[in-house]
């Protein structure tokens, strides 16, 4: 044990999450404006290149984009470690993820070899950086916690759905022969299960009982249910690879089960928070651990009844309620807590004692975050209506999703204005 | 036996309760109860300041040989924590709850992000580096609160 080795610097600059923050809200606007345009074609399967251009702007615009700017943020404060040069880092994960997310949707829609070439390169260049700089700092964390252990495990997932996904990327782009149908599965689940639902725990296990006050997650909980998720995913890919149908269907229930008990636990400890106060992005954890807990049980019932998991419809639900509900409600509440915070952190940093600095509260008001919040709810059940019936709620789902991605990113653009202005007004 | 990190996080935990009342009690509007709630919170806080900065923080660089590294941080943070809350002392005085929610909203993050720090870094740390001193770095914190 060398203490001198570890390093307790303090965060990184602001512009280094922030760059990834103020651009991922507008992935979803993109994501609405593709709805719009092409309209209910893309709720008719999952398989269609067009929903699956939507799920990458979702995915990679949105849902990584902030996942992975927030771990540049959070590494030295939940691991003490530090990612090294910071703003070449985040610079060479921002750009080429966000130029590799629009390659690969105009890959998806056009159906041009060369633009899948393009999104392969840039994807993969921005994930490696990113893999290479957080392992680098995860593996070098002193004290393996809980958190530690669920990131290690949720990187893991992410190296799995990186390779996949690349690999997909090259039948597109080159014609590789690959078995692609079981290969989507796997780079599905990877990216879901693995990577997001691990990352979120591993982040929840500290977030929810501080922030909220709240009783601790318990110990097993905490210590078990990356590793048990993290084996039970390499033995259902192993039994689906090998064509094993029934014992990949036994695995794929440990997978659900502890998904299911991850949300319902989160959703009790929230019923025993001390902090009594109105926290808007209480709402965000609830609607994000509901739809995880209604995405984990349908994911259930298509395995007790297998007439489900064949409708095209449910594969559909479940991927709104995994993407929309779960991934981009608990996202869009930390960008909540996250952005307005580290306004303060670095305007108390740089000001302290020179001018009144504005508080959280005054950076991003509670009326505006819960009205967006209603919108969001409202954007993500007439998506799940549209699944459905995709001939009556298609547009109204646009178009909720639209206003809420927009205000997301006008409210945290009004963060950085109000950042920018108290920098420059205030005495040298 | 994490007899350090025990003993410290439970006095975290405590702070956390009177923080949550004294937020509540602004919440509510009430002024008067707010600000006895606060006081005890503040001083809650500067208590646990100075068992570290007094016993535990010295124990530590001395065991490890290294005086600028975490502790140091901890200290800035510390420095951090009480000027927010003199800031929220100020609104208090002034009368201003929706100032001092804003600024609660903050602390609670500061002392959030700091606790996760010490509780799966620092304390684990001491207690491993410490070994048998463990006891009496308790005692003279224990001593510190007593004076």
């Amino acid at each position: 044990m060398k203490p001198a080795g570890l390093s307790f610097e303090q965060a990184p600059p602001f512009g280094v999450p922030l760059r990834f923050f103020l651009t991922a809200p507008w992935f979803l606007v993109l994501a609405a404006a593709l709805l719009g345009w092409r309209g209910p074609e893309l709720f008719a399967s999952r398989w269609s290149p067009v929903t699956l251009a939507l799920t990458h702007l979702l995915t990679l615009g949105f849902m990584a984009q902030v996942m992975l700017g927030a771990l540049l943020q959070i590494l030295p404060v939940v691991v003490g470690v530090v990612v090294p040069r910071p703003r070449l880092t985040a610079a060479l994960i921002h750009i080429p993820l966000t130029l590799g997310a629009l390659a690969l949707a105009t890959a998806f829609l056009s159906g041009i070899p060369v633009w899948f070439q393009g999104a392969l390169g840039s994807l993969g260049l921005g994930f490696g950086v990113a893999l290479t700089a957080i392992n680098l700092a995860l593996w070098r964390a002193p004290v393996a916690s809980g958190t530690v252990i669920a990131l290690r495990c949720a990187l893991g997932a992410l190296l799995v759905t990186v390779g996949l996904g690349l690999s997909l990327g090259g039948y597109f782009g080159w014609g590789w022969r690959l078995p692609v149908v079981t290969m989507t599965h796997l780079h599905a689940a990877w990216g879901l299960v693995g990577w997001t639902a691990l990352l979120v725990a591993g982040v929840a296990y500290q977030v929810v009982p501080m922030f909220q006050i709240t009783p601790p997650y318990p110990r097993w909980l905490i210590r078990g249910l990356a590793p048990l998720m993290a084996v039970s995913l390499v033995v259902w890919s192993a039994f689906l690879l090998g064509g094993r149908e029934t014992a990949a269907a036994l695995a794929s229930v440990m997978l659900a089960v502890g998904l299911a008990g991850f949300a319902a636990t989160t959703l009790y400890l929230l019923t025993q928070r001390r902090r009594k106060i109105g926290d808007p992005t209480l709402g965000y954890w609830r609607i994000s651990m509901a739809s995880l807990l209604a995405g984990a049980l349908l994911w259930l019932a298509t395995l007790l009844v297998p007439a489900l998991a064949q409708a095209p419809q449910v594969q559909l639900l479940l991927g709104i309620l995994l993407i929309l509900g779960f991934a981009g409600a608990v996202i869009n509440g930390m960008l909540y807590k996250i952005v307005p915070f580290l306004a303060w952190f670095h305007l108390q940093a740089q000001l302290f004692r020179r001018a009144k600095i504005p508080t959280m509260k005054q950076l991003l008001p509670e009326t505006r975050i819960r009205r967006q919040l209603w919108i969001y709810l409202t954007a993500l059940l007439l998506s799940l209506a549209a699944a459905v019936d995709p001939s009556i709620f298609t547009y109204p789902a646009t178009l909720a999703l639209g206003v809420t991605g927009a205000w997301l990113g006008v409210n945290l653009l009004n963060i950085w204005r109000m950042y920018r202005r108290a920098l420059r007004s205030s005495p040298p | 036996m994490a007899a350090i990190a025990e003993f410290l996080a439970a006095e975290h935990r405590g702070c956390d309760e009177s923080f949550a009342s004294a937020e509540e009690a602004a919440q509510a509007g009430d002024l008067a109860r707010c600000r006895a709630v606060f006081q005890r919170f503040q001083a809650e806080m500067e208590r646990h300041f100075q068992k570290e900065e007094d016993a535990l923080f010295p124990a530590f660089e001395q065991a490890s040989g290294n005086a600028m590294g975490p502790t140091r941080v901890m200290r800035l943070e510390h420095r951090q924590m009480r000027e927010t809350l003199a800031g929220m002392e100020g609104a208090l005085a002034g009368g201003d709850l929706a100032d001092f929610l804003g600024q609660a909203e903050a602390l609670l993050i500061l002392m959030q992000q700091h606790n996760i720090k010490e509780e799966q870094i620092l304390y684990p740390m001491c207690d491993r580096l410490l070994g048998s001193a463990v006891g009496s770095v308790i005692q003279a914190m224990r001593d510190l609160a007593a004076r």
